[in-house]
């Protein structure tokens, strides 16, 4: 069996976050140093805030400041910071309760060691000193000598409010394509289209899954298919993909390789995109390093049958 | 004991745009659900569960949103739960909600279906670089026009009809307030002319990017009797799924969608679509799409579906309207599509779906799909409660 193949896959993207209103005060004023609640129905005070009241679903909109400084409630040490949170040195994940607020907002705490935190130690903002409308306005928090600082009344209206933020989000995976595709694309290193037949129903997948889907089992038998095929359907690709550096127009085709039981997928090169028909006979052509064919081309055979190819679209 | 009947008591959308800056996440599915509560003449209290759903976590980047939303939906103290089945889930997820009154587990649920699609990139969000892959040659549109072509080949039919249904729905999406795109100065010949992505689906011819919910309150019979508006009565729901790719499968009318249909039918009692079904809100991306799923659902034998459409049978005031509200080539927040078909079938059978009402419309389907044509979803509503 060849070895199964693994890389890492890494999935980021900046989404834009629109914020509505009470979330957009709550970050305006972090950017001005001001630390803003809502009022619920019930009369508590919520920190951070929410847009609709957890015990009526009412809408709350009643914005009081509160303390800069606060209470541990309960804590975790972090022995090793990763990438993007908020200290790069050891520091304690708390949950604390601001002076004035009623329950408790998660950020970090910078101490020297996991002894020097403890449920009940009083706390202060430390504040980023550049500050942008965002959570990470609070650099983090830092032991305070339990002295409660006191809001200074603030209304939570502010000039030139922030209405959004990018929230970058990265998500790191170990890809593995499991036995079946690590096969075909071993196999694809040697220029040999390899798929795998199911012992039941007798139809042969390209690329391989290592299950047919149809019947439930696992498929183990490898057959080697093509290297020529048949263009069962495609479009004209009028619009350049960012990710891709092909000239457009060019054609995207779903290709029947002989001996296979369904298409996939590729582009037909080595004829005029408008001269491109379904029942084209092509065969793929390789390029230098490249792990898939770079293109398929007519092999000047004769068209095949509708009837041959009808059931592979 | 035969199951319970369930009422479409309230219906709430937002007007779908391309971006909603001015709401959070929060914001927006409430805005929707205040909607639904307010036709129904109910409060959140009057609400046992709620039952949300939309299209992949990536749209957003907020992993399980439904998290999040129970604040904004007064589902505290209640059973709530997400549903998901890419672009099928709106109507999956009113499916779910409508079995939860059928078997008497709750008296009155709100199903809620969302996608606030500004906030990132469904193309991206589809097309992950996955290590080892071809990466994907087309974009979304060429995922489909191949099975565009296919269907053209199969049935003969003319390449003037995609046109068609694009130029009805952008038409009837002019008498929906709710509608994203409101293209004032529509012509059949700007719909011609606008450019070839992927040939043969013109640009006119694709479904817009959204921001948008859509939310219904489905109740019992005790829950009917107390509605201030006509109920719509479900008779009939199903769904059915079926692998992406597998040997065999069908892309231009998937199995998964005529045995979905023919349950739908089954349990309505329907033995001809096309006669006792009034009208139709179907799940059309990619205008194509209304050709190929007449014939799937049974509206039209195989190969005949484009006839319909050419010969105007599928216009507003047609002989089986489909598409009233301007469907989803006008409007979509991917994960509420679905909803906002069925909800859009039962505001015609209640009579409230205004200026793109079908006049005397009793019966109305309601068809979502979603994913590479795997999962499919289908309700059928009527005027009358079932006589079960």
């Amino acid at each position: 069996m060849p070895d199964v193949l693994k890389a890492p896959l890494v999935v980021e993207f900046p989404f834009t976050r629109s914020l509505g209103p009470v979330q957009s005060a709550f970050l305006t004023g972090l950017r001005e140093r001001v630390v803003l609640g809502v009022r619920t129905g019930d009369g508590r005070t919520l920190v951070p805030p929410v847009e609709y009241d957890p015990v009526t679903a009412e809408e709350i909109r009643d914005l009081v400041e509160v303390a800069p400084t606060g209470t541990v409630t309960t804590w975790a040490w972090n022995h090793e910071p990763r990438r993007g949170q908020p200290l790069d040195t050891p520091f304690a994940w708390v949950l604390v309760k601001l002076d004035g607020a009623d329950t408790a907002l998660l950020h970090a705490l910078d101490a020297p060691g996991p002894d020097a935190v403890h449920t009940g130690m009083s706390v202060r903002i430390r504040w980023a000193e550049e500050r942008s409308g965002a959570i990470t306005d609070i650099a983090c928090f830092e032991p305070n000598d339990g002295t409660t600082a006191q809001p200074s009344g603030h209304s939570g209206e502010f000039e030139d409010q922030a209405t959004g933020i990018v929230a970058e989000a990265r998500l790191d995976y170990v890809y593995s394509p499991g036995r079946a595709q690590s096969g075909y694309i071993g196999a694809l290193s040697e220029r040999r289209i390899v798929g795998e037949r199911c012992p039941s129903c007798r139809k042969v997948y390209v690329p391989p899954r290592g299950a047919c889907p149809t019947c439930g089992v696992a498929t183990a038998e490898q057959v080697e298919v093509g290297p020529r095929g048949t263009v069962t359907t495609f479009c004209i690709v009028n619009i350049k993909a960012k990710n891709l550096d092909i000239e457009v127009p060019y054609v995207y085709a779903h290709i029947a390789l002989d001996g296979a039981d369904l298409a996939l997928h590729g582009r037909i090169g080595g004829i005029p995109y408008d001269q491109v028909r379904m029942g084209l006979r092509v065969e793929p052509v390789w390029t230098e390093g490249g792990r898939y064919p770079d293109h398929y081309r007519p092999t000047g055979e004769p068209d095949a049958d509708y009837e041959t190819y009808k059931e592979l679209l | 004991m035969s199951k319970e009947p369930v009422a479409v008591v309230g219906i709430g959308q937002t007007k779908h745009v391309a971006a909603r800056r001015d709401v959070s996440i929060a914001g927006l599915v409430r805005e929707a659900a205040g909607r639904a509560l307010e036709d129904a003449e109910l409060t959140w209290a009057d609400i046992d569960a709620v039952v949300i759903g939309k299209a992949p976590d990536f749209f957003e980047g907020v992993m399980m949103p439904e998290l999040y939303l129970a604040d904004a939906l007064g589902a505290v103290g209640k059973p709530m739960l997400r549903v998901h089945t890419a672009g099928s889930v709106g109507g999956s997820t009113a499916l779910v909600a409508a079995n939860l009154v059928a078997a008497r587990v709750h008296g009155t649920v709100l199903t809620l279906a969302f996608e606030k699609q500004s906030e990132s990139n469904a193309m991206w969000g589809l097309s992950l670089p996955i290590p080892f892959q071809q990466p994907l040659l087309a974009g979304a549109g060429g995922f489909f026009a191949p099975h565009v072509r296919a269907y053209m080949r199969r049935t003969g039919a003319p390449d003037t009809v995609g046109a068609l249904v694009a130029y009805k729905d952008r038409r009837n999406a002019l008498k929906n307030p709710y509608a994203h795109l409101h293209e004032h100065d529509i012509t059949l010949e700007k719909v011609q002319a606008s450019p070839m992505l992927w040939d043969p689906i013109r640009y006119s011819e694709t479904c817009p990017s959204s921001d948008g919910a859509c939310a219904m309150v489905l109740t019992d019979r005790r829950g009917a009797a107390r509605s201030p508006r006509p109920p719509a009565w479900m008779h009939g729901g199903a769904m059915r799924s079926e692998p992406t790719l597998f040997a065999g499968k069908d892309f231009v009318s998937p199995q998964a969608g005529k045995d979905c249909a023919a349950d739908v039918y089954r349990q309505a009692g329907i033995t001809d679509p096309r006669r006792e079904i009034d009208a139709v809100e179907m799940y059309v991306p990619f205008s194509w799409y209304e050709p190929m799923w007449l014939e799937n659902l049974g509206f039209a034998e195989e190969g005949e579906g484009w006839k319909l459409t050419e010969s105007g049978v599928t216009e507003l005031d047609g002989d089986l309207p489909v598409n009233m509200s301007g469907g989803v080539l006008s409007t979509n927040p991917i994960g509420a599509s679905g909803m906002i078909r069925f909800a859009e079938a039962a505001l015609q059978v209640r009579g409230q779906a205004g200026e793109h009402q079908v006049d005397g419309a009793r019966r109305a389907l309601g068809h979502a799909y979603g994913g590479g044509s795997q999962f499919f979803s289908m309700w059928l509503v009527s005027a009358e409660p079932p006589t079960t």
